[in-house]
């Protein structure tokens, strides 16, 4: 398959990981945190840990949009949804993440309208085949999805397309990273830069890393080439005692990013104040909302919200491992009260999310003989 | 309802306040269902063994018995429909079980204002199926439901089969050192599927399910193998990773596989990345895995590949000492990953 194969040749991969055995001082250990929630799932899925030594250490950072999602969201969207006339629409991440009451599944089961759809196109496709209904998309991601919301709003006015509307809450990569940084219990040595995001946003934005935090920070590809390469240049920095934004992912991102993309955003949304994050609280200027010249197409604005605030269990230690303060296995529920099929905190629900990733492909690599049948 | 109060009192560990889609989706929720509820309740047997077929023996004969439903949106995909599914499912069930379908009984359950061209249509397909299957439909029922309390149809069947000569089929008599193997692509069924409901927007032209009776493979393995043959099971729902994990727990093992080894034709694995699914989860509906003893492994491969329709038939693994009740697969660098049971349905992943 191209675009794949190449990306996955043991050869090559094998060479890549003896560099980076050369590249690491035995003496040192080094903490990189992988930003985006794509990234931590190919770590897991492709195995990457066993073939790094072992003074590396993988952060998984906050790039799971599902993950950082509060729960009161959801609640919200739902509540909207229950008037039998409207119609639920997210991606597949979002079908399983629980709300207060029920994640959207749950919704689904018990009669409510809720569909799957890939892209926010397919939901206004959705409202234009069943006018007597109102089609409402729940907007989650960082840069990556907004434009396509962006996209498929303006379109939605050109086509006076009017029983649809968006639940946004979309977010962007920036403001978390630099909460990340701003947090006293942190030690990061580099990261490895998210590569979707990037394709939209380029590589300037996280030049403040390096220029403000002296931190490497390398745009990475999602296949485990990509992400060793990554690893490779960041070593090399780090050896050299530098701190500069480098593009792994040349081949999709530019390095400034995506002009029609960014100008669809501002033409549609503009920055919350605040907006809070599962795991790391409120942090301002990181959400985008809709802007009022569209805001016909806001659902928050055209339903009343409940805007239901819910606080994460005591127990679940979201945001620690959220910040890489706590690996997931240290968290006291893990792997007890929270498993995938039933997730206390939102890192157990998608499959980019740290805990669930964890969970899936790693733990029990060791705890095999000792894990119970969750009850 | 009268309380038993003696030590024979089942013990129902099912908790869950109401039953929810993943609970018909053949991974973890289902398997804590019928674990839970319906086999404390229903089974002799305090701990049976959740085989596709149950044995019971009738006047000094053993049989294989098995049923299951069929619930499809929509009726008709590419390669097949609800009425091949629900010949094949019942036949392969009692194919990997060692056993050579015999009869099948069949129920339907249809919506009032299903159109009889449809119907029509299911039947001579559930003909076909049984004709080339080689087992005989010998009696049915129908039960019609107001319009709007059923897709369409339903269908259930149940099936017979004569066990094949000298196998013996149970997950506690997989030893270490056995091979696992598989009898072709994974994934067709599952994925053919999903882009059949037509709600993902995009297409596949070379892509169709692989419902078919899988017990012509069975039975070549059978004749060259019998003796060496462990295990075996048609990974449906949940796909090669839930099949294996079940064999995993109920054998207290670890099954190995290797990534490399993994039949997935390039249209399968290419809609697996877009949608950031995993071959591995997605159902089937004409392939089966086997564990065979290790001295009997070349046999029973080669028998594969040289039935019609095995040709691409592996060996995929085999069973080691650790992870202890898991799958692990070996990736392509040395890399490892533990494979779970799938959680409910596979929901394409895209943010």
């Amino acid at each position: 398959m191209k675009f794949v194969d190449e990306f996955r040749d043991p050869e090559v991969i094998n060479k890549t990981a003896e560099e980076i055995r050369r590249l690491v001082d035995p003496a040192r250990h080094y903490r990189l945190m992988e930003v985006c929630g794509g990234h931590t799932h190919a770590i897991y899925r492709f195995g990457l840990k066993d073939i790094l030594p072992s003074n590396i250490e993988l952060i998984h950072g906050p790039g799971c949009p599902v993950c950082v999602l509060p729960m009161g969201r959801i609640d919200d969207g739902l509540e909207l949804a229950k008037d039998s006339n409207v119609v639920f629409t997210a991606f597949g991440d979002m079908m399983r993440v629980p709300g207060v009451q029920g994640s959207p599944l749950e919704h689904k089961a018990r009669g409510m309208d809720v569909r799957i759809v890939y892209s926010p196109a397919d939901a206004l496709k959705l409202a234009k085949a069943n006018p007597d209904k109102h089609v409402m998309f729940f907007a989650i991601g960082f840069e990556t999805t907004a434009p396509s919301t962006a996209l498929t709003i303006i379109r939605a006015r050109a086509e006076g397309i009017h029983n649809f509307s968006v639940f946004c809450n979309h977010v962007t990569i920036i403001p978390a990273i630099r909460a990340i940084l701003d947090s006293p219990d942190m030690r990061l040595d580099a990261f490895i830069g998210p590569g979707h995001v990037s394709t939209v946003i380029g590589c300037r934005p996280y030049e403040w890393i390096a220029v403000n935090e002296h931190k490497p920070i390398v745009v990475s590809g999602f296949e485990p080439l990509d992400m060793l390469q990554s690893i490779v240049m960041l070593l090399r920095q780090l050896k050299a005692g530098e701190a500069k934004v480098e593009n792994q992912y040349k081949r999709v991102v530019p390095w400034e990013g995506n002009r029609a993309a960014l100008k669809a955003m501002s033409n549609v949304f503009e920055l919350r104040p605040y907006f809070e994050w599962r795991g790391l609280g409120f942090i301002s200027q990181s959400a985008l909302r809709i802007r009022d010249n569209y805001a016909e197409f806001d659902a928050e604005r055209r339903f009343s919200v409940p805007g239901v605030r819910v606080t994460d269990p005591k127990a679940a230690q979201c945001g620690e491992v959220l910040k890489g303060v706590l690996k997931p296995a240290q968290c006291k529920l893990f792997g007890r009260e929270c498993t995938p099929e039933h997730p206390v905190g939102a890192l157990m629900v998608s499959s980019e999310g740290s805990c669930a990733a964890y969970y899936n492909y790693e733990h029990r690599k060791a705890m095999a003989t000792t894990l119970a049948w969750p009850a | 309802m009268a309380v038993a109060t003696d030590s024979t009192t089942p013990k129902i560990r099912f908790r869950e306040p109401q039953i929810e889609m993943a609970h018909g989706a053949g991974g973890i929720a289902s398997r804590r269902l019928v674990e839970g509820l319906f086999a404390p309740l229903l089974f002799r047997s305090p701990n049976p063994a959740l085989n596709d077929a149950a044995s019971v023996e009738i006047g000094g004969v053993r049989l294989a018995l098995t049923t299951d439903g069929f619930v499809v949106k929509p009726l008709r995909f590419p390669g097949g429909s609800i009425g091949e599914l629900a010949i094949n499912g019942t036949v392969n069930d009692l194919a990997v079980s060692g056993a050579k379908p015999e009869a099948i009984v069949a129920s339907f359950v249809l919506e009032a204002g299903l159109p009889t061209e449809m119907l029509e249509a299911e039947v001579r397909a559930m003909a076909n199926a049984a004709q080339q299957a080689g087992v005989a439909v010998v009696a049915g029922d129908t039960k019609v439901v107001e319009h709007g309390k059923a897709d369409y149809m339903y269908i259930s069947t149940t099936g017979v089969g004569s066990y094949l000569p000298g196998i013996h089929i149970d997950a506690h008599s997989v030893r270490l050192g056995d091979k696992v193997l598989l009898s072709g692509p994974i994934g067709d069924h599952g994925i053919t599927i999903l882009l059949a409901r037509g709600e993902l927007d995009f297409e596949a032209d070379d892509l169709r399910s692989d419902t078919r009776s899988v017990f012509p493979l069975v039975q070549a393995i059978a004749r060259e193998a019998a003796p060496g043959i462990r295990w075996m099971r048609d990974p449906t729902r949940g796909g090669v990773a839930t099949s294996l994990n079940e064999l995993a727990r109920d054998c207290g093992l670890g099954i190995h596989i290797f990534e490399g080894e993994i039949p997935v034709r390039d249209t399968v694995r290419g809609a697996c990345e877009l949608l950031g699914l995993d071959p591995l989860h997605i159902a089937n509906e004409g392939q089966f895995l086997a564990v065979v003893a290790p001295e009997y492994a070349d046999a029973a491969y080669n028998a594969l590949c040289q039935c019609s329709g095995g040709e691409s038939a592996v060996i995929l693994g085999e069973v080691r000492e650790q992870p202890a009740g898991s799958v692990l697969v070996t990736t392509r660098y040395g890399g490892s990953r533990i494979v779970d049971m799938l959680v409910g349905d596979p929901l394409p992943r895209i943010c």
